[in-house]
């Protein structure tokens, strides 16, 4: 165990020397898909509370398709499979893209927690109460505004727990990243396995930085829930 | 339907295996939940704080890290012992050696139990007091108490949440390809290399387990209806 620590902490905390790797890459990848899923369904979760099949049909296709599949198995399409075929492969640009294991990675994890994202959002836009939004109404203001003052942040609100979940779910799912290549703590666990064969200390140094990266995650959480959801207190 | 190029056989095996995993680690999970929300809501302060460390250290870390750490480590724990019964009584020489689909059933019901332990601690603590009670003063021993009264209660709390914990292992087998289990995956991926048609045939098993995701949300509805029984919802 020490001899890993002493060979491999660096590699584990933010750089093999070359690359970025370990506790660094896993932040990175965590924070780029969380961020990218956010963007992606906010406006995806209004389309979903949408009247209109036309709107809302496309994006419960993409929730289902993206919500019933394992990430592994997207991984595996995207990073294998898209390469493979033959109109990827004769762009330049695309195949530079699908090339690196990096890029599929984050394009698979934005798309898979954005899909849990947007069916967490679209669930708390639901739950609006309709007293809110007669009110807003009532004031005059436009659906624009009413979304923006009234129905977005109270939804946000109001999503804050369940979302904090997705979030950690992110963070154990950022271990798939290591079978695309990238050098993430599992990725460096698994190296430092290889070279020692000492399969419960490399996995285990591993856990400890996953366990601390949870524990930092659902006190930040629980610190934003209490200055969000104060008025939620008895 | 699909073009399999001859790979049907393997993949529909490697479907068969997946479902077969994800079962007897729900079952697995299942076990452990229920000893563990008990040992979780038991008056002595051992058995809490066991489950608890369990629940805390199992649902922060990454499943995927505990996999690794627990099917390579379990092989070697394994033979540590062997060793040293064979040691202890010179007699008898024996091994034990696990495959992949043992240790996916172990490791994933070992991981998932942590889940279902937090799922029906939840729904225990949803069960009114007075039933508990009210049994208890008919007589009924603890067992009785619990298959009778406790345990079709809780039930109708527990389903939500299992549901959940069930799409999640179903979707975690996925992972057990990694270790080298001819799942549905490695099925599809032996496939799409022999015959050139990687997303193809990956795209696939994703159809596959969507296919099972949907069958499974539509028992869990029935489920659902069954455990309700009796329950007056509100007419809106």
């Amino acid at each position: 165990m020490i001899y890993i620590i002493q060979n491999y902490w660096q590699a584990f905390l933010y750089s093999d020397g070359y690359n970025m790797t370990g506790l660094a890459m896993t932040l990175w990848l965590l924070v780029i898909s969380c961020a990218i899923g956010f963007c992606l369904a906010l406006p995806l979760a209004i389309a979903r509370n949408a009247r209109n099949p036309a709107i809302w049909g496309p994006v419960w296709l993409y929730t289902f398709l993206f919500r019933g599949t394992p990430l592994y198995v997207q991984l595996l399409i995207i990073y294998t499979g898209v390469y493979g075929l033959s109109f990827v492969h004769n762009q330049p640009m695309l195949a530079d893209f699908f090339k690196k294991g990096i890029d599929c990675t984050i394009l698979a994890f934005c798309l898979n927690t954005g899909a849990y994202t947007t069916e967490i959002f679209a669930g708390a836009i639901k739950d609006t109460s309709f007293g809110e939004v007669d009110a807003g109404r009532s004031l005059g203001m436009s659906k624009w505004t009413l979304y923006r003052r009234i129905i977005i942040p109270a939804a946000l609100r109001r999503a804050l727990p369940v979302y904090s979940n997705e979030v950690i779910l992110m963070l154990h799912a950022t271990t798939l990243a290591f079978t695309a290549t990238v050098p993430d703590i599992l990725k460096v666990a698994n190296d430092a396995y290889s070279a020692t064969y000492n399969p419960f200390a490399s996995f285990s140094i591993a856990a400890l930085i996953y366990l601390g990266i949870s524990f930092c995650l659902i006190f930040t959480f629980r610190k934003a829930e209490s200055h969000f959801l104060a008025f939620l207190k008895p | 339907m699909f073009d399999l190029a001859g790979y049907g056989p393997q993949i529909f095996a490697g479907t068969v295996t997946t479902v077969e995993l994800s079962l007897l680690s729900l079952l697995v999970s299942f076990a452990i939940g229920l000893l563990g929300a008990t040992a979780k809501l038991s008056k002595s302060r051992v058995l809490r704080g066991i489950a608890t460390v369990y629940t805390t250290i199992i649902r922060g870390v990454p499943d995927l890290v505990l996999m690794l750490l627990i099917f390579y480590s379990l092989q070697i724990w394994i033979n540590d012992l062997t060793d040293w019964l064979n040691n202890l009584q010179n007699s008898i020489d024996f091994e034990v050696s696990l495959n992949p689909f043992t240790s996916g059933v172990i490791t994933l019901g070992f991981i998932y139990g942590a889940y279902f332990t937090e799922t029906f601690r939840g729904a225990f603590m949803a069960v009114p007091r007075g039933q508990l009670e009210a049994a208890r003063s008919f007589g009924m021993r603890p067992s009785k108490v619990f298959r009778r009264i406790l345990f079709p209660q809780m039930m109708r709390f527990a389903l939500p949440g299992l549901g959940n914990n069930w799409q999640v292992i179903l979707k975690a087998t996925a992972l057990v390809s990694l270790i080298g289990l001819t799942d549905v995956i490695k099925a599809a991926q032996n496939a799409g290399e022999g015959t050139f048609r990687v997303f193809y045939f990956v795209s696939i098993a994703g159809l596959v387990y969507l296919f099972l995701t949907t069958i499974s949300n539509s028992v869990l509805i029935l489920l659902d209806r069954k455990y309700a029984v009796g329950v007056r919802k509100a007419v809106l």
